[in-house]
């Protein structure tokens, strides 16, 4: 017989290198015809690394997202980043993308003040590849323009550096007195599952959840991540090990057959939504969803199959072989209160 | 899909940014819909060579011997390399920031301490004539007792795993095996309790899997330097460890990455680098090392597993009022990154919740299996799990609604983090209620009206009394932050041995604890 | 000793010598040069490596190359028609159905052997289509989509 049940876990997250001390750098500058290269060594995974740094850029300096290109990683252009990991990418090297571009966007202004015989405070760039005069939309010079100005005429590089730094914090020995993180992101998940009380199978029906983040960048990109990273807390929960019968060593799958994860048949919706209380230090308040996404699902499921049929299981993954000695042991199903 | 609550923290935000917020392209997909992405191993090389290891079929055993003699003569093959081979063959990942002692060799000399360890490694035309010089190498083990249970490996008498840490566990502080938390009184909490609960949960290893398995590519450069393709999730942090185990200077090396196929935090630990760089200085030619799918799962680092105790406190009103962890990482035989895991965990307890008594002892334990590393949410994932599973039993226990349970407990702006500092910028509370209205769980109406910017502060600010194991009384306040520009210096490290002068007197490294190429190298333009 | 093997690549006759034994997945990325095929696992159990023979779909890296002589072998680097995209790799791009991106081109020629043979396939043909091929990033559900809208758009077209 198949049970259903709801289950929840909610769960904040720490932005970045745990102690801090993990900087990035940037480093952005136009070409002759005012289009803007960000060099980092920052890795992207997957996780969208070159895009979100790209339309920060984009942002920070003024023009359109077409006109700036993300170059990684080259040791010998890109200055140092310290890696990919621990949910800093968008948080450490987004705010040196910003800190490299407000500094090159600087120069620009300058430059396209002295062409436009006015004072840079009193001009804005409009997007779309323009800087015109607050107000005087008409009186106005292309970003193309002033890199010619300013790089031939002027003798200026439009240029500009950026670091990130959260200072390495102490740990204390006796109380563990520290300063992990300078802001987390949050999330809460509620899982529905159903339990077959004769093979212990559990087949996930949906998932709803609310993640809080800081700022969405990019709801595309941040679909993807809370997506996936959801798909592979399932996984955590209820399928994949490389050791089975740990601490036993034995029979630990040597390819992806054995290795088991959800195949496209054992997915279930997901429904999201992003909350976004901005971070103060994140470059546009971002916080960083890479890792989080998944953590939640692990107990929210163990706790649905608790509301489904009455057992516990603490020990990951939830295989059907614990879900029927568990249900053996209590002797058969006994759902918990509707949701 | 994807609704975004613009309605909440509105008056925090300012919504009007141009690109921000934008669901603009990306711009790396062009290239995978068109297969153009180039991974590191989409460089071809002519005349490349390719690398395999030998690998220790015993989880812990002495080596006694090692002769190769048979697989030297062996078709194709260009170079073979020991361990004897490699400049500096003990290292730690984290010695690049000054944490931890080096304790795990390139390739394995006198004794292997984990199935799949890497004993020899050769160079050959082919991949194929690699691997059937790898079947003539002849190894002779004594094998010895191995351990796999992290609190058997804590027992007196248990195998010694890694004779670096003689006590199968890493030294914090110069004097624990553990690092703790201590805030407030838990004893005190659990005797004036209605309920105290304490259950066992246990974190299986995971591995990470990506469809592109660990590798790189090292080839000779102009100039008398090396290009390394990578598929390192940190570019400096693999070019430091590849130079440091070779003993070059770090800008004689070129590496190229920043495209990976899945990353998850299995290709932070530089599994490959290393050997593949020494393997082409060896030949002069390039060389390719990359794992195949079934040492990537049984041999490339896993998440380590965690087995954690919790014991909680629970008031029949809902408010947990003391909780104590004890948790113990399974960091396999080689210490990488879980020593830094087990900080990074003993700051996430309690978790988002304002308990006001907390105790915690996390452990980096050594057993005879593959070293683990980091993983999507290092530190937190397995500790999150214990602590969500308890709070649904604690709820059950207390008859609440596990919803309201959350909310009642969280933590709210101005409280006291069990660390010592103050809780900011907070949002649990109101995923816990959009979640809730999204699953159609009905709470109750003063739960919705809760928020993380109210009824935080005040009192729950307090740092409560807290005596040490020591009997001593800890700070009242917080400790003024000290960072890494203040710190004191570590104490000089004793040179090695005299050995001919070196060429040029490497970089002498004052500030703080990191050492990182591009602070002191030089960039190329 | 190495063997010639004569194909067609993507509508182009191609010759290579491999040695023999030697995986279709290693002609392809060593002798043609395309390496749109991925390296995931050399055991067929991930589908990275995925191409079509004479339009079925195929893992090459436990395909030996001497077996497609004479024969059509297709691609991901084939899909594109001069400078136009092929609707699945719009609609891939479309419905964000790629991070990483090393499964995607394997991911596209299971999609497109599904959708030549069945123009109107329904999400349950879609998935079992591309249960040959491991995601490790995406959760499927926007592959699962892409497919379904090319199908669609295909339709219209």
């Amino acid at each position: 017989m198949k049970h259903r049940g709801k289950g929840m876990a909610s769960i904040n997250y720490p932005i970045g290198m745990n102690l801090g001390g993990d900087p990035s750098q940037a480093l952005v500058h136009s070409n002759p015809s005012g289009k803007f290269t960000v060099a980092l060594s920052a890795i992207d995974l997957g996780q969208g690394m070159k895009s979100v740094t790209r339309q920060i850029a984009a942002e920070t300096l003024g023009v359109p997202v077409e006109d700036v290109y993300v170059d990684t990683a080259d040791s010998d252009t890109g200055p140092h980043d310290m890696g990919s990991f621990a949910s800093r990418g968008t948080h450490r090297v987004g705010n040196a993308v910003a800190v490299a571009a407000r500094e090159a966007r600087g120069v620009m202004m300058e430059a396209a003040a002295e062409e436009l015989e006015v004072n840079a405070s009193d001009l804005d760039t409009d997007g779309l590849g323009n800087i015109h005069v607050k107000g005087a939309p008409h009186r106005k010079i292309s970003t193309k323009d002033v890199a010619i100005a300013a790089q031939f005429k002027q003798g200026k590089t439009i240029a500009g550096r950026g670091i990130f730094l959260v200072p390495l914090s102490e740990v204390d020995p006796e109380t563990g007195e520290m300063s992990p993180a300078t802001c987390y992101a949050h999330a809460c998940l509620v899982a529905e599952v159903e339990v077959d009380d004769e093979t212990g199978e559990v087949t996930m029906v949906r998932m709803d959840s609310a993640y809080e983040l800081g700022r969405a960048l990019n709801p595309r990109m941040v679909e993807q991540q809370l997506v996936g990273g959801a798909w592979m807390g399932v996984s955590h929960a209820l399928y994949e090990t490389p050791e089975p019968y740990y601490p036993e060593p034995i029979h630990g799958p040597r390819d992806y057959n054995e290795y088991v994860m959800p195949g496209p048949g054992d997915i279930c919706p997901h429904n999201i939504a992003v909350l976004e209380r901005p971070a103060l230090d994140g470059p546009f308040g971002a916080k960083g969803p890479g890792e989080m996404c998944a953590n939640p699902v692990l107990p929210a499921v163990a706790n649905a199959v608790f509301n489904a049929v009455g057992v516990r299981i603490d020990d990951l993954p939830i295989t059907p072989e614990k879900v029927l000695r568990a249900l053996r042991q209590q002797g058969g199903a006994k759902p918990q209160q509707r949701r | 899909m994807l609704e975004l609550r613009k309605d909440i923290f509105a008056d925090e935000r300012d919504d009007n940014l141009k690109e921000i917020g934008k669901p603009t392209q990306r711009q790396d997909m062009i290239g995978h819909v068109t297969g153009t992405t180039a991974y590191f191993d989409d460089h071809k090389l002519a005349g490349m060579l390719h690398l395999k290891v030998l690998r220790s079929p015993h989880h812990h055993a002495r080596i006694r011997r090692i002769d190769t003699s048979e697989a030297e003569r062996s078709g194709g093959v260009r170079r073979i390399i020991r361990g004897a081979d490699v400049p500096r063959n003990l290292n730690t990942l984290l010695s690049l920031l000054n944490f931890g002692k080096d304790d795990e060799p390139s390739l394995a000399t006198d004794k292997v301490r984990y199935k799949g360890e890497p004993i020899v490694a050769i160079v050959a035309n082919t991949e194929r004539e690699a691997f059937e010089a790898l079947t003539k190498v002849r190894v002779d083990y004594e094998q010895l007792t191995p351990v796999f249970d992290v609190e058997e490996a804590l027992k007196p008498g248990a195998p010694v795993v890694n004779e670096t840490y003689p006590k199968n566990t890493f030294e914090y502080h110069g004097k624990y095996d553990h690092q703790r938390l201590r805030f407030g009184d838990v004893e005190q909490a659990f005797a004036s309790a209605d309920h105290v609960l304490e259950q066992r949960y246990q974190m299986s290893p995971i591995e990470h899997a990506p469809t592109e398995t660990n590798g790189s590519i090292a080839a000779p450069e102009a100039n008398n330097r090396f290009v390394v393709y990578t598929c390192a999730q940190g570019l400096f942090f693999s070019l430091d460890t590849t130079a440091k185990i070779l003993d070059v200077p770090s800008n004689k090396l070129h590496f190229i990455g920043g495209t990976v196929g899945g990353g998850f935090g299995g290709k932070v630990d530089s599994l490959t680098e290393p050997l593949v760089t020494l393997a082409a200085m060896l030949t002069g030619r390039p060389v390719r090392y990359v794992l195949g799918r079934e040492d990537e799962m049984q041999f490339g680092s896993p998440r380590g597993a965690e087995r954690i105790y919790v014991k909680d406190a629970v008031m029949r009103d809902g408010r947990v009022t003391a909780r104590q962890v004890r948790s113990y990482f399974d960091s396999g035989a080689y210490t990488r990154l879980s020593s830094y895991a087990v900080i990074k965990c003993a700051a996430h307890i309690p978790g988002p919740y304002t308990i006001p008594n907390v105790h915690a002892d996390i452990y980096c334990v050594y057993t005879n299996r593959v070293p683990a590393t980091a993983m999507r949410g290092f530190g937190v994932t397995a500790v999150d799990f214990a602590i969500e599973c308890q709070m649904d039993k604690l709820a059950h226990l207390i008859g609440m609604d596990p919803m309201e349970f959350r909310i009642l407990n969280a933590y709210r702006d101005g409280d006291m983090k069990a660390h010592r500092r103050e809780a900011k910028n907070t949002a649990l509370i109101e995923c816990v209620q959009v979640a809730a209205e999204k699953a159609k769980w009905s709470i109750r109406d003063e739960y919705k009206r809760m928020s993380s910017r109210a009824g935080g502060g005040g009192a729950r600010a307090a740092i409560p009394h807290t005596k040490l194991d020591s009997g001593l009384q800890a700070p009242a306040r917080p400790a003024p932050q000290r960072t890494s520009y203040d710190r004191p210096l570590p104490p000089p490290v004793a040179p090695p041995p005299p050995a001919p002068p070196p060429a040029a007197p490497p970089a002498n490294v004052q500030h703080g604890a990191a050492r990182f190429s591009s602070v002191f190298g030089t960039r190329r333009r | 000793m190495k063997a010639p093997v004569q194909f067609k690549h993507n509508g182009s006759d191609v010759a290579v010598f491999v040695d023999g034994g030697a995986s279709l997945l290693t002609a392809l990325r060593d002798g043609v040069g395309d390496t749109s095929p991925k390296f995931g696992c050399g055991q067929g159990t991930c589908g990275v490596c995925t191409v079509l023979i004479d339009g079925e779909v195929h893992l090459a890296c436990i395909t030996l190359a001497e077996t497609v002589a004479g024969r059509s072998v297709e691609t991901a680097d084939g899909l594109k028609s001069g400078p136009n995209l092929h609707p699945i790799q719009t609609a891939f791009m479309d419905n964000f159905a790629a991070q990483c991106g090393f499964c995607t081109p394997g991911m596209m020629m299971a999609a497109k052997a599904l959708l030549d043979r069945n123009p109107s396939p329904t999400r349950a043909d879609v998935i079992d289509a591309i249960s040959g091929n491991i995601c490790r990033c995406t959760g499927y559900e926007p592959i699962i989509n892409a497919i379904l809208a090319a199908a669609g758009s295909r339709q219209r077209a």
